[in-house]
């Protein structure tokens, strides 16, 4: 142990000047890093999803959704990807921040020349890419081991792409928000899982959604995964099974002004109370 | 000009009645080793947070390499070095990455394995904080405060956990760190780490700074001596300016060894116990005082 560091001349800068981008993409290889080697993480947002779809797949085998010929794993399928946009978007980001906030991560950052806008690109791009790979892996399980149908008309899949990234924008926003109210880190899993756990079953990823009393289709319908799950539903079922939704149409318009809202919402909330330090800290 | 890092008026933080800090004035000059004492709860940490722009302060004026703390931007993040008490156990980051990813965000960072090396973590390089000891966790904390080459550091107690080895290493990075003409806070709990690398010590109890001086000029303040022996089997202890006068009268009443006999210079560690001590009953004098219905004084005789 030796002091030379301290004492060594100024050497001469070979590397630039930090700019923004690339503060904030030093940061995104921070969360990469620390998303893949946490075991927890990586089990929550991978394993669960894909778990649920092969439990649901061998309950259901190929059993089809009277009157139609859709089977269950594509009624499913869809579900699933919608839960797997609000666990990683709402759920995970929601409680990783507040342990990072209990931690004094944050406050570590807001120590750093770090910008702040730098530190939310950063954890919504690490968002964003952790919920691709999820997805890629929910639809080639589904298509590999249940036969699942993809859609092939590009119409389709622009659906499939402003669905995922208001749906992703709606669960961060909140996420970020929820994190706030999270008191502790403890609190994180007492309070954000039920939540998430009330939305799972009344918005159509784990039942049927027009098999539920009405009430509970009214109260999913505040929220936006119902409208997130509506919406790849109409991605990856065939046309005529919009019948078969709550109103006889896949309700694309009120589904982008649901979350849009919601994105709305978040947002406010999110820039509204996020906190750097803990709630004892001040 | 004065070269002043850090300037403080009137500082005050007030948590409803609870007054953390209390009226502080205190300059701290550009490259100067800078040791903030005191007990645990005395304000110590809510004036460092205050300029480290963790807190927001209820009155006074703060300026901290020429800005406002509590305004201050990015730019001003870049010139300031912060250790934190507490260590993320979970990061997944080892040691050197997490001092690769943080000198990214400077301009002119030190470099990543020599910073290692001058805490003493190049054989820990590889590892991860939660299989690091206390000490070494904190050595880590210390490397990521300093590796943006920062004008002014902030060292929070960091060498609570060091073996003796590890401490003269840390001082020989501080005094290093003075040689690049680095300024430096540091909060300790160790006098003799004060004594030794501070040039000058605030203490600060109740809220309040109750000695600002060098580190001689502390021990100064307690010239009296303290003689004590056993005479006739009852202890007797003096306190006096002047030691050797009162051993010779001593002596010259005494036949053969005197009993239990020691001369005690108080060390810097009798000086803080004082002043912490006096700080501690004015402030429950002031408490009392205040309690006090004004009726019952004059009713004493």
């Amino acid at each position: 142990m030796t002091a030379t560091t301290a004492s060594s001349p100024r050497t001469p800068d070979t590397r630039p000047t930090p700019t923004w981008m690339s503060m904030t993409h030093n940061r995104f290889v921070v969360e990469v890093k620390e998303f893949v080697r946490s075991r927890e993480q990586m089990i929550f947002i991978f394993a669960f999803p894909m778990l649920f779809l092969l439990l649901f797949g061998s309950v259901f085998g190929g059993q089809v959704l009277e009157p139609t010929d859709v089977t269950f794993a594509q009624y499913f399928l869809p579900g699933m990807i919608a839960t797997g946009i609000a666990n990683t978007g709402f759920q995970s980001l929601a409680m990783s921040i507040a342990i990072d906030r209990d931690e004094d991560v944050l406050k570590r950052i807001y120590a750093s020349p770090l910008p702040t806008t730098s530190f939310f690109a950063a954890r919504i791009a690490q968002v964003l890419v952790v919920s691709i790979i999820q997805i890629a892996v929910l639809i080639a399980l589904g298509v590999a081991i249940y036969d699942v149908a993809l859609p092939t008309d590009a119409g389709r899949w622009w659906t499939f792409t402003w669905v995922f990234l208001l749906g992703t924008a709606a669960s961060t926003t909140l996420g970020f928000a929820m994190s706030s109210l999270l008191r502790n880190a403890k609190a994180g899993s007492a309070i954000v899982t039920p939540i998430v756990l009330v939305l799972q079953f009344t918005s159509g990823v784990f039942l049927v959604y027009t098999q539920l009393p009405v009430f509970l289709q009214r109260f999913a319908e505040i929220f936006p995964l119902k409208w997130l799950a509506q919406g790849m539903r109409s991605v990856f079922l065939p046309e005529d099974f919009a019948m078969a939704e709550a109103r006889g149409s896949w309700e694309h318009p009120a589904t982008a002004i649901v979350l849009t809202l919601w994105v709305i919402v978040g947002l406010f909330l999110a820039i509204r109370t996020f906190r750097w330090m803990r709630h004892d800290d001040h | 000009m004065t070269a002043s890092a850090i300037s403080l008026r009137g500082l005050r933080k007030h948590y409803g009645d609870l007054h953390a800090v209390d009226g502080v004035d205190l300059d701290i000059a550009a490259g100067e080793v800078f040791a903030l004492l005191g007990p645990n709860g005395a304000g110590k940490s809510t004036t460092v947070e205050i300029l480290e722009g963790f807190r927001k302060r209820t009155a006074g004026e703060v300026s901290v390499l020429g800005e406002d703390p509590q305004h201050a931007d990015k730019h001003w993040r870049a010139r300031v070095g912060i250790m934190l008490q507490t260590t993320s156990d979970n990061s997944a980051l080892t040691a050197r990455e997490a001092l690769v990813h943080a000198s990214r965000y400077y301009p002119h960072p030190r470099d990543v394995d020599e910073t290692l090396d001058a805490v003493g973590l190049t054989e820990k390089a590889s590892a991860k904080p939660q299989t690091l000891s206390g000490g070494q966790r904190r050595r880590l904390d210390v490397a990521l405060a300093v590796i943006g080459r920062p004008e002014l550091v902030f060292l929070d107690e960091p060498t609570t956990g060091f073996d003796p080895e590890a401490r003269r290493s840390f001082w020989r990075l501080i005094e290093a760190l003075r040689g690049d003409g680095t300024t430096v806070v540091l909060t300790t709990h160790y006098l003799d780490e004060a004594d030794y690398l501070a040039d000058r010590i605030g203490i600060i109890a109740a809220g309040r700074l109750v000695a600002l001086d060098t580190p001689s000029g502390l021990r100064a303040r307690a010239n009296d001596a303290r003689v004590s022996w056993v005479e006739n089997g009852e202890s007797r202890a003096v306190e006096t300016a002047t030691p050797t006068a009162l051993l010779r009268e001593l002596l010259a009443r005494t036949e053969g060894e005197v009993d239990g006999l020691q001369v005690v210079h108080p060390s810097l560690e009798d000086v803080y116990l004082t002043l912490i001590g006096e700080a501690a009953s004015a402030a429950e004098d002031a408490a009392a005082a205040a309690a006090q219905p004004a009726t019952t004084e004059g009713g004493r005789s």
